[in-house]
């Protein structure tokens, strides 16, 4: 039945996290080579979602399979980007030992050998054009390079579905555009689906195929002109919310006391907490 | 120059530069992750309740190594279960580590033996190593290499990427847990040699200096197992020679040395790779 074979599939799927819902009913089918942004208000279950995905949180009720079979920690199909941290300077780390690590760091042993490993790391660092600093330690590169790496660190070991937590946070526009793009060509390539948490749709509001919208246990899921509507977010919101779309960019207006907006917000309440906490 | 060929050539000389070797390997494995987990002020609060443990054997049987093992270890555990995660364990180490000083120097006052057996305990006494204290060191730094060796990778995984690490089905706590243990064992084996106030010049201060010179991971495991041999037996060589000043004191300047150094040469390393970077 190679027609039923989704890379994400969540079936009647319902999340509580320490008694609280985080959301329920939740129905998704993600083709291979699909790029889905998941957005939303802090708090409205984006990361959890991911976690699910991984393996690592249970969900409460429902199913969850991921390239057609239930999620477990450690699965090969799967490549995942978390959200950014930062690494200290004197770190004895390269851009490719890290790299390295997302293909054999959770086999037991000593050392980094093998030329065959090497290959595929040199494969994936040339992939996402990080040669140049790729030998450099971690916590010198800028967080766009990290950024880059990090990708190559999660496309290693070649997954069918590709997991990214807001892969864009603190970085700027050159290299927002230069990460989102590797990832939309990877998906086209080699048809990995894409599974994209963020609080900005316009660095990639091109790459979208569909948005999937969570606000406080409700959720949308369409083309990003079915759901960044007026309608749709005051719907979701339950509360009077503006899309406004000038040029190519779409404005959300009014999502309230959550500190959130869905785009172009640069100053958004939860950009300045990101900010400190690095 | 003939007198240290003299002195290397007596059992008591030897024996304490097998013992330092020994120790100086297991201390230079697990140097670079005590830094990459931030893990000095466990080294400190372990080697000093090793004191406790120690000061606990001398009063109740006479042998304060035992003592020493026995402390670190549940203090190893006491740790992993108040917190293993960064901030929760510095200040359970600092609540331990502050009452358990208080215990030791109290189980010291009551001990009416030798007062170098005290001082001993705090700054070592590596001319002193009996057979069977060699043969204790011998397995744990077998034991240490093994494990370390082992669980090498995983362990690196879990100290430099701990999230992509769980998603990839590595055992982060657990791996937390067992580097809590075999830093326990090392910091007790370390302090037969420098003391309890003096572990971290040898688990800290060669895996900090070889970090100033490569980015490489195994590298930089290596280059410190080397720089601790380096400060452990040169350290007892020289005070050989001087015999007036303690080894311990020898061994924690030949290490600070190396630091410098790598710090100096090192320095222009991280800047040349610095400049690779930015063009």
């Amino acid at each position: 039945m190679a027609n039923s074979r989704h890379a994400v599939e969540l079936k009647g799927a319902a999340l509580e996290l320490g008694g609280r819902a985080i959301w329920r009913d939740l129905d998704l089918k993600v083709d291979p080579g699909e790029f889905v942004a998941i957005l939303g208000p802090n708090g409205s279950g984006k990361t959890s979602l991911l976690k699910v995905l991984l393996g690592l949180v249970p969900l409460t009720h429902g199913t969850a399979k991921l390239a057609g079979q239930i999620p477990r920690r450690g699965s090969s199909n799967v490549g995942y980007v978390p959200q950014r941290q930062s690494f200290d300077t004197d770190l004895p780390l390269r851009g490719r030992d890290l790299v390295r690590l997302g293909l054999d760091g959770h086999t037991f042993g000593f050392g980094f050998g093998g030329a065959e490993a090497n290959g595929i790391v040199d494969d994936a660092v040339e992939a996402v054009g990080a040669q140049e600093y790729a030998d450099a330690p971690i916590g010198l590169l800028s967080g766009g390079e990290q950024q880059r790496l990090r990708i190559a660190q999660a496309l290693v070991g070649d997954p069918q579905v590709l997991l990214c937590d807001e892969p864009l946070l603190s970085l700027d526009l050159p290299h927002q555009r230069a990460v989102s793009n590797l990832i939309n060509k990877r998906r086209r390539e080699a048809k990995t689906a894409v599974m994209f948490v963020t609080h900005e749709i316009n660095p990639i509001l091109e790459y979208v195929d569909r948005v999937l919208y969570l606000v406080g246990g409700r959720w949308a899921i369409g083309t990003p002109d079915e759901v960044l509507t007026t309608e749709k977010l005051t719907e979701l919101y339950g509360a009077p919310v503006d899309v406004i779309r000038v040029r190519d960019q779409i404005i959300v207006v009014g999502t309230g006391d959550t500190g959130m907006a869905v785009a172009g917000a640069h100053h958004s309440a939860h950009d300045h907490l990101s900010a400190r906490r690095k | 120059m003939s007198e240290l060929l003299l002195y290397l050539s007596q059992p008591f000389a030897q024996h304490a530069l097998l013992a330092a070797s020994l120790v100086a390997i297991s201390c230079g494995l697990i140097g670079p992750f005590v830094i990459s987990r931030r893990m000095a002020f466990a080294v400190h609060g372990t080697s000093e309740l090793a004191f406790t443990g120690a000061a606990a054997g001398l009063l109740i049987g006479g042998n304060p190594i035992a003592g020493a093992l026995i402390g670190s270890l549940v203090v190893a555990s006491v740790i992993g279960l108040l917190g293993v995660r960064e901030h929760e364990r510095d200040s359970s180490i600092g609540v331990i580590l502050a009452f358990g000083l208080g215990l030791g120097v109290l189980l010291l006052s009551f001990y009416r033996g030798f007062a170098t057996e005290a001082t001993n305990i705090l700054f070592g006494n590596i001319f002193g190593v009996s057979n069977g204290q060699l043969l204790a060191l011998l397995v744990i730094a077998i034991g240490v290499i093994a494990v370390m060796t082992f669980i090498y990778r995983p362990l690196m995984f879990a100290s430099v990427d701990p999230e992509v690490a769980l998603a990839r089905g590595v055992a982060v706590r657990g791996l937390g847990i067992i580097f809590l243990f075999v830093l326990a064992l090392t910091v007790t084996a370390a302090a037969q040699v420098v003391g309890t106030l003096l572990v971290l010049s040898l688990a800290i201060t060669p895996a900090a200096a070889a970090q100033r010179l490569s980015a490489k991971p195994v590298l930089v495991t290596l280059l410190s197992v080397l720089f601790a041999l380096i400060a452990s037996d040169g350290g007892i060589m020289a005070s050989l020679v001087l015999n007036t000043v303690k080894p311990s004191v020898l061994v924690t300047s030949t290490s600070f040395l190396i630091y410098i150094v790598a710090r100096l040469f090192g320095g222009r390393v991280k800047s040349r790779r610095a400049e690779v970077v930015s063009v």
